[in-house]
């Protein structure tokens, strides 16, 4: 169906009366389809009022949108469907309308520019209140027993200690999912380190390769983030890299500076911004803390919960802060 | 995710007829392709290249058309057409490629022969997000595909979710009695409250739309292109190609561009799902056809028969049986899409065993992988079961009173409104959706079980080591040297050697499109990736011929543990590979080995299957002379069985190859790196020209290793 939210009951059947208008068309083979104000063929099946969510591959934004989509649909109502994205294409499917809202995005110059500033289908959404930092990451256990390893000078005299199959000789430094902000490879050849880039290829292998590490108290350097579930259970101490300053990693090639603190930020589809009522609304209050994150993230990551069940054990110790987001 | 793996999914069974073992090879009339080779028939056919139709079996079966071009099987060739046939393109090739080597030293591609792609590419990327919204060609064309599919799923999945579990599981029983009997019913209603139980009855439900639609639209347009090519030579020597690349392509590589046309949601999911899909059945339809028995046809036209009148009356149904497995094919081929097409934005089954994968959780996975596995295996089974109904056709009178009264017409109708009756029945009891109660959890337990095995297997296994120590092992004494040659030796002489790979299974026609193949690679700038990639995938490919013939062996020897592997293959071959890569990562850290594991974990089904199979149709007659002649078992095994299965074992070759190929790139997401990487890359980043040129680069490769590995067989057969 080609209807958009919220939907009233007479507004159903004006869409019926339209959706069935298009199929006539189409099979006379005339008119335009929009496809951008499509809806997917499981929302709202019930009739109800509906909003999509994205869910990135991270359990900090599947705790996000478990929290947001509790929320929405025992506060105000709404039938919530998610889908599962990566952070680029979710921008385009934010652009088409395919879903509402991106709870959690880490900084795309390049995409907001053309979708918020050009074609203006994606407006902020705001701040979600957490500040996201990249950095590279050695075990606790590790830092401990050697203190200078948290110096970026220091690295090359463990990179022995770092190698695995995989890493060319060299000492390893894990990388993670190809659709996370990297400038691991720049930053390794421009620092002039012993040390080669492994792409994991998916956050689930980096975080299984982390934890079988971590089993066995062997040393290892990853490329990791906070906020960050994991740290729970395999605590990690940041390398300190060259200091960040404004504007030292515009040319992707040349960058050799740490990563930057950024404020994480929400973003909507416009259409949505303007017609979506109370759930944009709500979406747009929605604001929380890193620890807040964590709790419900845990309880999916660790103790294995459903991330609907772990946003309703959240809910219910947490009224206070949840509760000025119900508009 | 691909191919031939479900090709003989559950069905290859020498169950029924024509058993082989009764000392005749030649099969009996009228039972042509014998459903002991049914499976492998569809095997050769939906993978290998210009495979033609004939049966796997060493005995052929009678009505195969020669293939146009192929060789007469004229006894030895003699010395000088062997010169003209191997050495002198050799000859001409190795002429070409040093002086080409020599103008262009150096071991990787030369910079002056490739093509950057990625300017255009990325611009390409950038018009289609710049016009998407208001282009003609997407409001009046894509953007009504794109209607469509969404409306004919959301009225599949209205329907489905209207009858309820009580309407969906009455009707899935009674079709299955209807077509193929009251035992594969109750395994059907069964694996239907299975999926129920586990919790998914919803997801179950969303994927059953997507693919009913998937399916229906994969038959009609493979149907559709298998009538035009099986009825005009020209429209088939022209399709031909085109349908054997698609299927060669690992689906990971196309998912992208699909994407940028459609956006991520379901109707590119569908199509992606349909891409896959509907070659088996264009090629089936097209075989069915072409195999037709010339004297049926003879004989209508001689009845006065108008062309219309011989095709529906005897051309489609003597290619029915093929045209069923085709249907079966694309069934088994949209199922296995489920799970890749969730990246894209499928929904479903595949979209909670993709967010299971994010929080590393097995157990949840699984139980979202087992209905799509039991959905594989029903379909499967009834598909195939139906199949031979078809063929058989009993005497109405033996049938009971019962089955007469829902046979024909009728029978459908009936069958329906007792669905419906039951969903009736069901909602009248107030129970629409599985009750939530009902619902069984596996993940905790599961989870459990792989924590403990991958802890106790990672490392410090006495005597043989951990899995951590096997990974080590592999990686560097046979990736690490395979890679280090491949990508040292200098372009020109992997050319060669590949040339002279072709030359010694094929014609000068093979040889030359390998070697196009990979010199594709090279132009498109990433001939350092490709040989990453490659030598993964002889690595992988080996290690699965070892084991797949040695288990294929023991198989093919004992009817018990044949009965006890049954079970086991079908899992592997269906289950989503998504399922099993984390395990894989904790036991074998990230890089290339848990790559090829999982590679071989999925190609492994396919090579034993085929081995067994291939030994057990070895002529008995043989093998009882050489038995009374004092063969021992090995001897026997060695000089009689093995030889004589030959063109089995060669198939197994072509399917590892192929299978290894597709997964190989979803190693990707476990750090295979390479070619896979970059396709996960492309489509995390929305990057056409990274992810696009490395698609690209993966077909040459699959082109070039099925070329390889397939004309073999032919020659031999």
């Amino acid at each position: 169906m080609t209807a958009y939210h919220p939907r009233s009951p007479a507004r159903r059947t004006a869409v019926t009366a339209a959706a069935a208008a298009a199929g006539l068309l189409l099979a006379t083979g005339c008119g335009a389809a929009d496809m951008t104000a499509q809806a997917s063929p499981y929302a709202a099946a019930q009739g109800a009022k509906s909003v999509t969510l994205s869910v990135q591959s991270w359990v900090g934004a599947q705790a996000n949108t478990a929290v947001a989509g509790y929320l929405l649909e025992h506060e105000l109502g709404y039938r919530v469907d998610t889908v599962q994205v990566d952070e680029v294409p979710a921008w385009d499917a934010l652009s088409q309308g395919r879903i509402d809202a991106l709870l959690e995005d880490w900084g795309h110059p390049e995409q907001e520019k053309r979708y918020v500033k050009d074609k203006k289908t994606v407006v902020s959404g705001g701040e979600n209140g957490l500040t996201g930092h990249i950095g590279w990451f050695v075990p606790e256990y590790f830092a401990q027993e050697h203190p200078d390893v948290t110096d970026w000078k220091n690295l090359d005299r463990y990179a022995d200690r770092m190698r695995t199959p995989e890493s060319r000789g060299k000492g390893q430094l894990l990388d993670g999912s190809p659709s996370y902000v990297t400038n691991d490879k720049a930053l390794v050849k421009n620092l002039g380190l012993d040390y080669e880039v492994v792409f994991a290829g998916s956050e689930a292998a980096q975080i299984t390769q982390i934890k079988q590490f971590a089993k066995e108290r062997k040393p290892f350097l990853t490329y990791w983030y906070v906020p960050q579930w994991l740290f729970e259970t395999v605590p990690m101490t940041e390398v300190k890299l060259p200091e960040h300053e404004e504007g030292c990693d515009a040319d992707p090639e040349k960058v050799a500076c740490a990563y930057p603190h950024t404020p994480l930020k929400k973003y909507l589809n416009a259409r949505f911004a303007e017609n979506g009522g109370q759930a944009a609304e709500f979406l747009k209050r929605f604001r929380w803390t890193a620890e807040d994150q964590n709790e419900v993230a845990l309880l999916i990551a660790e103790r294995k919960l459903s991330p609907q069940a772990a946003a309703r054990t959240w809910v219910e110790r947490h009224e206070d802060v949840w509760r000025p987001w119900i508009p | 995710m691909s191919t031939a793996g479900h090709t003989s999914t559950p069905a290859g069974r020498t169950r029924g007829t024509a058993r082989p073992g009764n000392g005749n090879p030649t099969p009996p009339p009228g039972a042509r392709p014998r459903p002991a080779t049914g499976t492998l028939t569809s095997a050769r056919v939906v993978l290998s290249g210009t495979g033609d139709t004939r049966t796997a079996g060493p005995s052929a079966g009678s009505g195969t058309p020669a293939r146009p071009g192929s060789r007469s099987a004229g006894g030895r060739a003699p010395f000088t057409r062997h010169v003209r046939r191997r050495l002198l393109p050799f000859a001409a090739a190795a002429a070409v490629l040093v002086t080409l080597g020599l103008l262009f030293p150096g071991a990787a591609w030369p910079t002056a022969l490739d093509v950057d792609l990625s300017g255009p590419l990325g611009s390409a990327g950038d018009w289609i997000i710049d016009n998407r919204d208001t282009h003609p060609a997407f409001l009046y064309f894509f953007g009504h595909i794109s209607n469509t599919v969404v409306i004919s799923v959301r009225a599949v999945y209205l329907v489905l979710l209207a009858a309820g579990w009580t309407g969906v599981l009455a009707l899935a029983g009674l079709l299955t009695w209807r077509l193929a009997g009251v035992r594969q019913a109750a395994v059907s209603v069964t694996a239907f409250a299975v999926c129920g139980l586990l919790g998914m009855w919803i997801p179950t439900m969303q994927t059953l739309a997507l693919m009913v639609v998937a399916v229906a639209a994969s038959v009609l347009i493979g149907g559709l292109l298998g009538l035009a090519a099986g009825l005009s030579p020209r429209t088939g020597r022209l399709l031909a190609p085109v349908l054997q690349t698609m299927q060669i392509l690992p689906a990971f590589a196309y998912l992208l561009p699909v994407v940028l046309v459609f956006g991520i949601g379901v109707p590119a999911a569908v199509l992606a799902t349909i891409v896959y899909a509907a070659p088996p059945m264009a090629r089936l339809t097209a075989l069915g056809l072409r195999a037709a028995d010339g004297g049926v046809l003879e004989a209508a036209t001689s009845l006065g028969a108008t062309g219309r009148q011989r095709l529906l009356t005897a051309r489609l149904p003597l290619a029915r049986r093929q045209i069923m497995l085709g249907v079966n094919q694309a069934v088994m081929m949209a199922l296995s899409m489920a799970v890749i097409a969730s990246v894209i934005g499928a929904g479903g089954l595949g979209d909670r065993v993709y967010q299971a994968l994010a929080s590393v959780d097995v157990g949840a996975a699984l139980a979202a992988g087992i209905p799509i596995v039991l959905l594989a295996v029903v379909l499967d089974r009834t598909a195939h079961a139906a199949g031979e109904r078809l063929g058989a056709r009993p005497a109405p009178a033996d049938r009971p009173l019962l089955w007469q009264v829902f046979s024909g017409w009728y029978g459908l109708l009936l069958t329906v409104l007792a669905a419906v009756a039951v969903s009736v029945a069901g909602r009248m009891l107030g129970t629409t959706q599985w009750p939530d109660t009902w619902t069984v959890s596996v993940a905790e337990p599961v989870n459990r079980a792989v924590a403990w095995t991958t802890g106790h297997l990672h490392s410090g296994v006495p005597v043989v080591g951990g899995t951590a120590d096997w990974a080590a092992a592999f990686t560097g004494w046979v990736l690490d040297p395979l890679r280090a040659a491949l990508q040292g030796l200098p372009w020109w002489s992997v050319l060669l050697l590949v040339a002279a790979a072709a030359l010694g299974t094929g014609t000068w026609r093979t040889a030359v499109s390998a070697v196009t193949a990979l010199a594709a690679v090279g132009v498109l700038g990433v001939w350092d990736a490709s040989m990453d990639t490659l030598s993964q995938v002889l690595a992988a490919v080996t290690v699965t011929l070892l084991l797949g013939f040695a288990i294929g062996i023991g198989a093919a020897r004992s009817a018990r543990a044949e009965r006890l592997l049954r079970p086991v293959l079908d899992v592997c071959q269906t289950l989503p590979q998504f399922v099993y890569l984390i395990p894989v990562v904790a036991l074998f850290g990230v890089g290339r080995a848990p790559a090829a594991a999982a590679a071989v974990i999925y190609a492994l089904p396919a090579v034993v299957r085929i081995t067994a199979q291939g030994l057990r149709e070895v002529s008995p007659a043989a093998v009882e002379s050489a038995r009374s002649l004092g063969a021992t078992r090995a001897q026997l095994l060695r000089q009689v069985q093995l030889p004589l299965a030959l063109p089995s074992l060669l198939l197994a070759v072509n399917q590892a190859v192929v299978l290894v190929l597709a997964v190989v790139i979803i190693g990707g997401l476990v750090g295979g790196g390479a070619l896979g990487y970059d396709v996960v890359f492309g489509l995390a980043r929305g990057d056409l020209a990274t992810g696009l040129v490395a698609g690209a680069a993966i077909v040459c490769l699959g082109l070039l290793l099925d070329r390889i590995t397939q004309p073999a067989k032919e020659s031999k057969a």
